[in-house]
């Protein structure tokens, strides 16, 4: 049973290995389109900025937008 | 058995994910006329040669086209070529952005990436200077304003100055 793990997952892991080259990787010279404005995170930088400072007010306490701790000394 | 079999398995996994590797320093680079064909790309022979990948949607490119402009009118009568490869997808955009920028060095339109392929730029813009002899000597990532331009001056002068 031991074996057939290890052989079932080395077979695995070679097909993926085999896959990776397949994938779609883009490299720093072909980022034309991903540098287009429209491919922005916010199109809008002002409602952005808007949002996340009432979110932060609102869930400061919680941590807001980061990962931390909201200093409350609960988390 | 076991141990050999997975062992295989990680190797190659970990091959397979390599990424293609950037020229490096020490790595003699081939004529641009080779992998460029149809470009006008001046003669470089025995010349200190500084060859600059940009894009039109790239913004450092922009800001590093009045330090290249400079370099070109001090150092280009004493041995030194500067060759932007543009690397834009679409014609039109590069020459809008070439005609935009006044460049005074000779820009060359790496329009089939088989420049970009070789050299394999890890960002945009990326700079290689190359000895009399076409051998990379200094690799630079980015451009950061006057402290790239003062290691541009350095490293050509210097160049310049062995020969």
């Amino acid at each position: 049973m031991k074996s057939f793990l290890i052989i079932s997952s080395a077979i695995v892991l070679t097909g993926l290995g085999a896959c990776s080259p397949q994938l779609v990787r883009v490299k720093p010279y072909e980022r034309s389109t991903l540098a287009r404005p429209v491919m922005a995170e916010s199109l809008d930088p002002l409602q952005k900025a808007m949002t996340e400072h009432a979110y932060f007010s609102r869930e400061a306490s919680f941590g807001g937008g980061g990962v931390g701790g909201g200093g409350c000394g609960c988390n | 058995m076991k141990t050999i079999i997975a062992a295989i398995a990680l190797v190659c996994s970990a091959a397979s994910v390599t990424a293609a590797e950037s020229a490096k320093v020490g790595q003699t680079i081939p004529k641009l006329s080779q992998l460029i064909p149809d470009a006008s790309v001046p003669n470089t022979a025995g010349k200190v040669v500084l060859v600059d990948f940009w894009a039109s949607w790239c913004g450092p490119c922009k800001a590093s086209f009045p330090a290249l402009n400079r370099l070109h009118d001090k150092y280009a009568s004493k041995g030194l070529v500067i060759i932007g490869v543009g690397v834009d997808d679409e014609a039109a955009k590069y020459k809008a952005f070439a005609g935009k920028m006044g460049a005074k060095f000779p820009l060359v339109h790496d329009s089939a990436h088989k420049a970009a392929g070789f050299f394999n730029p890890p960002s945009m813009p990326s700079s290689y200077i190359t000895d009399r002899k076409g051998v990379i000597r200094h690799v630079h990532t980015g451009f950061r304003g006057a402290k790239t331009e003062a290691e541009y001056v350095a490293e050509i002068e210097a160049l310049l100055a062995a020969g």
